[in-house]
């Protein structure tokens, strides 16, 4: 069984995983100067227009905010949990908890969508369609394009994260995955907690800083 | 004739590691085995026909707007067809073909052999990336034919967002091109750490192989960043996101600074790999070991560092504190001590050697002088006040034309010719290739060299039409790039001719100690069928031949 899945390219293994692990944690950090960019991004503006990014956050409600904020650091604790049995040989508990913490991905997006749509309501839109009965000063705009491009992306990466979430918690389910193997397990484990980093990261730039 | 082929042709080596069985061109047969091949040696020729196409799209956009330039006012194009030339030139040329150039056709193709491997650590990945290109090349093309772009390869903000041409696709494919990229130098970096052969430690890997890691690090690094910024101008251009616009309150330079963030760092993953090229050959054909090996790999490590941290020197005008302006000048300095630390120890590596002189050593040649040239050029435009009058001129233009084609094209010239034996088992006529070297090397003095003068002469870049007194050297400059041109489709056609009725190729006919020339000409399928054990470094000239082999050992 596990002869087979050495590839031919490989001497043994445990280099094979290495190097599975390794592609990862590369890949995590070209992810990190993505998001790099805006951070840089908002730094900058944010330095600019001091008064105007807090005007522009008060549209946040702290509230669901701190609730997505909660619910994503428990589906890291979940995913921890799940790439933890799955090392023990219990891989059918981890693909419970995989599910849960998909579940969890979807509760976060459930919350995110209804703060998007109660910024559609209010008109709070990105750039040009940020529109109010008084035209705001040109730095709340900003910084609300910003929150818009910066959650929206972050959003993405939470659906690429469930998909693989739910991917391989459904080969765990049918056996894929045990003591011997289990790289893939680990590697979107990886991945699911840079999704939970870059919103801790989120979470204070647009909610709590106002 | 040269020394390199009396090699050949006097000590025939044996046949080489994996002789035996039948080599990866002939090992499977048919378009389906080419087109989901995950031989890392196949991908390379898909990658080398690609790049091969863009060079000579991105020639034809070149001589078209240097021809326009043959006087000083409208020659045969209109002026919007001329920014579209350059444009369009400049994406073509940055993206389709020096930033895949040597890290996707040669370094996938010699570097799992320098490590002793079977095969990149991840083939389909590897693939994927060639797919990958291609889907960005298609945008790309689609991008050109509708509408085209005219901002320039550097698509500042605000012109750019409101540019009535195609620059939310040309953004678009440059982000699929950069996720190419990304997955080749994961491949890279993870197959450097985890595939060496038995006995083959960090200090004993081929220079290519130190200066292709470096390279991976920085697209790793640097390329999710333009990615970002250009998805921003693609969004802007397409639904008005505005995040660059005064309007809102945006600020224009803010785009200036994650563009060169990017696109500073990417200078480097062009001229990296042609480092690591360029200490290969040096070594192979002086047939001796480098002045320093430390020197050569780390500095190169050196650059990729520093590099992140020089972007400031594109925007001196730009409304940078003339504080922050110096430190970027500085920094951007150090990138010359470690060139300079390059430059000497492949100069002292001739010293000593028994140097043969063929091909690919006389564009070692041309890539000294022009690299030196260029470099030098580069310190001085690094100085704020020198820059201000030269920022925006011809100089510039001359000055990273000497680094990009003086340094990364006549590097990958030298791989083309020196990796050709081993690529596919035949020898290229070596007169051809020393006079197709001359005539690319005329050709780029006479092309560049007058444009020095032009822009210290106060000509601008991207302009359509000039003084009549700045025409004698465009006149000059035009002819050069006819004949560089004329040189690089020669060079070409001399390789073309050597695939078919070139002459047989021993596994070594260059007599190089380095690794990938232990295995057959052209290697087999697997490389080695055996994973070699490796005692002794890639450059241990002064072994004889019988015991640098013993001490690569592979079945």
């Amino acid at each position: 069984m596990s002869a087979q899945r050495l590839v031919e390219q490989f001497e043994s293994l445990e280099k094979q995983d290495h190097a599975a692990r390794l592609a990862m944690w590369m890949f995590l950090g070209s992810e990190t100067l993505l998001f790099g960019a805006l951070f840089a991004a908002y730094a900058y503006y944010r330095g600019m227009y001091p008064s105007e990014f807090v005007q522009a956050l008060h549209h946040n409600s702290v509230a669901l905010g701190t609730t997505n904020t909660v619910v994503l650091i428990t589906s890291s604790f979940t995913v921890a949990l799940g790439v933890h049995f799955v090392r023990e040989g219990r891989a059918r508990l981890t693909a419970g908890l995989f599910a849960l913490s998909t579940l969890f991905g979807a509760v976060f997006l459930v919350v995110k969508g209804i703060e998007y749509s109660h910024h559609i309501h209010e008109n709070a839109l990105p750039a040009g369609m940020y529109a109010f009965a008084e035209r705001p000063p040109a730095g709340v705009v900003l910084g609300f394009t910003l929150y818009w491009f910066m959650t929206a992306l972050h959003g993405l990466h939470v659906i690429a994260g469930m998909i693989m979430l739910a991917v391989v918690g459904l080969l765990c389910w049918k056996g894929r995955y045990g003591v011997h193997r289990n790289v893939a397990v680990e590697n979107v484990g990886l991945y699911w907690h840079l999704v939970d980093v870059v919103w801790i990261f989120l979470w204070p730039l647009f909610y709590l800083t106002d | 004739m040269s020394q390199a082929t009396i090699d050949a042709e006097t000590r025939p080596d044996p046949l080489g590691v994996g002789a035996d069985h039948p080599d990866y061109l002939r090992a499977d047969s048919g378009l389906r085995s080419w087109l989901l091949t995950k031989d890392h040696k196949r991908i390379a020729i898909m990658f080398y026909v690609g790049v091969i196409l863009f060079l000579g799209l991105g020639g034809i956009f070149a001589l078209v707007l240097r021809t326009e330039l043959l006087t000083p006012e409208q020659t045969f194009i209109d002026a919007n067809t001329y920014n579209q030339m350059f444009t369009l030139h400049g994406i073509t040329m940055v993206w389709l073909f020096m930033i895949p150039a040597i890290p996707t056709v040669f370094g996938n193709f010699v570097l799992p052999i320098m490590l002793g491997a079977k095969d990149l650590a991840f083939p389909r990945i590897n693939l994927a990336s060639f797919y990958v290109y291609v889907l960005s090349a298609i945008i790309l093309l689609g991008a050109m034919v509708a509408g085209g772009a005219d901002t320039g390869w550097t698509f500042y903000v605000p012109y750019s967002t409101t540019s009535p041409t195609a620059v939310t696709w040309m953004g678009i494919g440059i982000f699929v091109n950069g996720i190419s990229s990304i997955m080749t130098s994961v491949n890279f970096i993870v197959t450097t750490h985890t595939m060496r052969a038995k006995g083959l430690s960090w200090h004993r890997m081929p220079l290519f192989v130190w200066a292709s890691y470096a390279t991976s690090i920085i697209i790793l690094f640097a390329t999710p960043v333009l990615g970002m910024s250009l998805v921003l101008l693609a969004l802007d251009h397409a639904f008005g996101l505005s995040l660059f616009n005064p309007r809102y309150g945006g600020d224009p330079v803010l785009f200036q600074h994650l563009f060169w963030f990017y696109s500073h760092p990417a200078v480097y993953i062009m001229i990296l790999p042609s480092f690591g090229v360029i200490s290969e050959v040096v070594c192979s054909f002086s047939h001796n070991q480098p002045a320093s090996y430390r020197a050569i790999a780390y500095s190169s490590l050196g650059i990729a560092f520093i590099g992140f941290f020089t972007w400031g020197h594109h925007m001196f005008v730009a409304g940078l504190s003339e504080f922050d302006a110096g430190v970027f000048g500085a920094l951007s300095m150090f990138v010359a001590i470690f060139s300079a630390i390059k430059v000497f120890t492949w100069v002292a590596t001739l010293r000593g050697g028994s140097i043969s002189f063929a091909t690919p050593m006389l564009y070692f040649l041309w890539f000294l002088f022009l690299f030196v040239f260029g470099g030098m050029t580069g310190v001085a435009v690094a100085t704020q006040s020198l820059d201000v009058h030269w920022h925006d001129t011809y100089f510039v233009v001359a000055h990273f034309h000497f680094i990009m084609v003086g340094g990364t094209l006549t590097a990958f010239l030298a791989a083309a010719h020196y990796w050709f034996p081993k690529m596919f088992g035949r020898l290229y006529d070596e007169r051809v290739g020393l006079l197709t070297s001359v005539a690319v090397f005329i050709g780029f003095v006479f092309t560049f060299l007058p444009q020095f003068l032009l822009g210290n002469g106060g000509m601008p870049r991207r302009y359509f039409t000039y003084p009549a007194r700045y025409q004698w050297l465009n006149v000059l400059s035009t002819g050069g790039a006819w004949l560089l041109g004329a040189g690089l489709i020669l060079a070409l056609g001399n390789l073309v001719i050597a695939l078919k009725w070139g002459k047989r190729a021993g596994p070594n006919p260059w007599g190089s100690r380095s690794f990938e020339w232990i295995t057959a000409s052209p290697p087999s399928k697997h490389n080695f069928e055996e994973t070699p054990e490796i005692e002794r470094s890639a450059y241990e000239y002064t072994l004889s031949e019988e015991v640098a082999r013993e001490r690569a050992k592979a079945r």
